[in-house]
């Protein structure tokens, strides 16, 4: 737990250090509509990571989240704009993110395959199908009332940063004091170990995929609203940083070590590396060689630190 | 073959020989970067950022030529930057200890950003004539991109089959330890296969920039994945280092043959690339029933 602390903290104090940096380079650092901003973008990076956060914990991967925000998106938009009806819409994206969740569960479960190779597979259909569904076209206008949930503001703070602070609680409680959370940390730890302790490994296994599915939902959803329309290409710019998001939010790629707060704080770093782009005047398209980068360099932190512990203990 | 005959009785144009060749064209790429891709699977590894680092190579190619630097040089700088990503990945895997799928996501990242960043996402064109007019001679008859795949192949084929690399290639991914201990260096040669990845994606962007007449900074993206479907359905298999170079060929040909007898029946890429999802699960679900059988 002291660790756990200690780790955290550090991160906090690098999102703090590179906040100070950015308030000395920039003057449009802090004004409170940048500062908003960067907490809209962390929000969403953090609704597509916190369900990856459970799958990585289990020592799996999740691979095809982008992907799956893209159809899922499209599909929202697709049903938004036939029916009119802002609740359809919204149910078909949760419906369609849930769906391939339990997909991708199944491909590990019940099929047995690696997950990283099965939800890269999963990956290339879902693009495929939104591409091939979209045949090139945008849809766009959505109603007011839907568009709030990505660009809205309630008491002057973004609509995405409620979501995300009532996913971060809910999620937080349940993956730190419930039985099932706790057996996800133990699946990750030693999948063998918590199977012979009656853990029900497939269920809960197939739960977090799910999981991962459904948050995609959401997150497609909330990226809908806020970029008021839909083409197949949307989701392409949001795997990495969300693995990135979790991998420097400290939680191990060999499961059972790391958190949704860590997660969080890894999101929140992430925002404010790329704002810092954005007012430094570089251009978006350097963004896949900074995540990259961060990719790598928490593997490294994650697999030191994994060591250092091992030689303690 | 089944699909051979299927796409012959659907279409007749697809099996007349011009279309025949063109498969082979369009495949040529494809099979520089299924070969290396079976080694690393072999040693139970993955490489995602080939593609991106074909990409990469193309606009280094493309860029040079544009600038009016002669052919083989321009040759030398991409393979060269092509085989450092190579080498990255085998360190951060073997040295490091980075999983592979993760290491090598990260490196797509990285060549990817660079590709579109230092392009502004856009094409490299005005490339010279030396490259369109090699890439359209032929070799005894053979179209130069299947000369090149072709040599490619029997290379590789005589490297893991007759030389002592191509045993210690199917230990590192069987028994690892036994290796170490007979006083081999596996990490050298481990390494040596990630880099064999980035010098062939290289290769790569010399048929695809060749083909093309441009350098495009995400034409590749996804490649990767052909390559990794040809080694599946060539059943090579992601478990105890087992693998075959000529199951690969004929995966190579299976995608090049899908993608093409789709095309003549006129169903677009997009639902290709979904179709290519479909095969490599069926191909995983195969080979684990058959390892459980």
């Amino acid at each position: 737990m002291r660790a756990e602390i200690v780790a955290l903290g550090s991160r906090v104090a690098s999102v703090l250090l590179l906040a100070t940096a950015l308030a000395l380079l920039s003057d449009a650092f802090l004004t409170s509509n940048n500062l908003l901003n960067i907490l809209r973008q962390a929000s969403l990076t953090f609704l597509i990571a916190s369900g990856v956060t459970l799958v990585i914990l289990t020592a799996g991967l999740d691979l095809s989240i982008g992907a799956n925000v893209a159809l899922s998106a499209c599909m929202a938009a697709v049903v938004m704009k036939s029916t009119g009806t802002i609740a359809l819409g919204v149910a078909t994206g949760l419906a369609c993110g849930t769906a391939i969740g339990i997909l991708n569960g199944l491909m590990v479960t019940l099929l047995r395959l690696p997950p990283f190779i099965s939800t890269y597979g999963m990956l290339w259909m879902l693009h495929g199908t939104t591409y091939w569904y979209m045949s090139g076209e945008t849809i766009y206008g959505f109603p007011p009332g839907f568009r709030a949930l990505g660009s809205g503001y309630l008491l002057g703070i973004p609509v995405p940063v409620y979501l995300m602070a009532m996913c971060l609680a809910v999620g937080g409680v349940f993956v730190r004091y419930t039985t099932f959370g706790r057996e996800i940390y133990a699946i990750g730890a030693n999948k063998e170990a918590a199977r012979l302790s009656g853990v029900p490994v497939r269920a809960r296994l197939n739960l977090v995929y799910t999981l991962s599915g459904a948050m995609a939902g959401l997150a497609a959803i909330v990226y809908l609203a806020r970029l008021n329309s839909a083409e197949a290409d949307i989701g392409e710019p949001l795997m990495l940083p969300a693995i990135a998001a979790v991998l420097i939010g400290g939680t191990s790629l060999f499961g059972g070590v790391g958190s949704l707060s860590g997660t969080l704080v890894g999101a929140l770093l992430l925002a404010l590396v790329l704002n810092g782009m954005n007012l430094l005047n570089i251009h978006s398209n350097w963004q896949p060689l900074v995540t990259g980068v961060i990719v790598l360099l928490a593997a490294t932190i994650d697999l030191i630190s994994r060591r250092h512990a091992e030689a303690r203990a | 073959m089944a699909e051979l005959v299927l796409f012959a009785i659907v279409d007749a144009s697809f099996a007349s020989i011009p279309n025949l060749l063109n498969i082979g064209i369009q495949s040529a790429t494809l099979m520089l970067l299924a070969l290396p891709m079976t080694l690393i699977i072999m040693s139970e590894g993955l490489d995602l950022s080939m593609g991106a680092v074909l990409g990469l190579s193309g606009i280094v190619l493309a860029t040079l030529l544009a600038r009016g630097s002669t052919l083989p040089l321009a040759l030398i700088a991409a393979l060269a930057v092509g085989t450092m990503f190579g080498v990255a990945n085998g360190v951060l895997v073997v040295k490091l200890g980075i999983p592979p799928f993760i290491a090598t996501l990260g490196t797509l990242g990285i060549a990817q950003g660079l590709a579109v960043g230092a392009t502004g996402g856009r094409s490299v064109v005005g490339i010279g004539d030396a490259l369109p007019a090699l890439y359209a001679g032929r070799w005894i008859g053979v179209p130069f991109s299947i000369a090149v795949a072709a040599i490619a192949y029997l290379t590789l084929h005589f490297v893991l089959y007759q030389t002592p690399f191509g045993t210690y290639v199917f230990a590192i991914g069987g028994n690892r330890e036994a290796l170490t201990l007979a006083g081999v260096r596996a990490d050298a040669y481990h390494i040596g296969i990630y880099t064999l990845g980035g010098l062939m994606a290289a290769l790569g962007a010399l048929l695809l920039t060749g083909r093309m007449n441009a350098g495009h900074p995400i034409a590749a993206i996804g490649m990767e994945f052909d390559a990794i479907a040809a080694v599946i359905v060539g059943g090579t298999s992601f478990e105890r280092g087992n693998g075959w170079l000529p199951g690969t060929f004929l995966g190579v040909l299976t995608i090049g043959v899908l993608r093409n007898g789709l095309n003549v029946m006129a169903v677009p890429s997009s639902l290709q690339s979904a179709s290519i999802g479909v095969l490599v699960i069926v191909a995983l679900l195969l080979d684990s029933r058959r390892r459980r059988a």
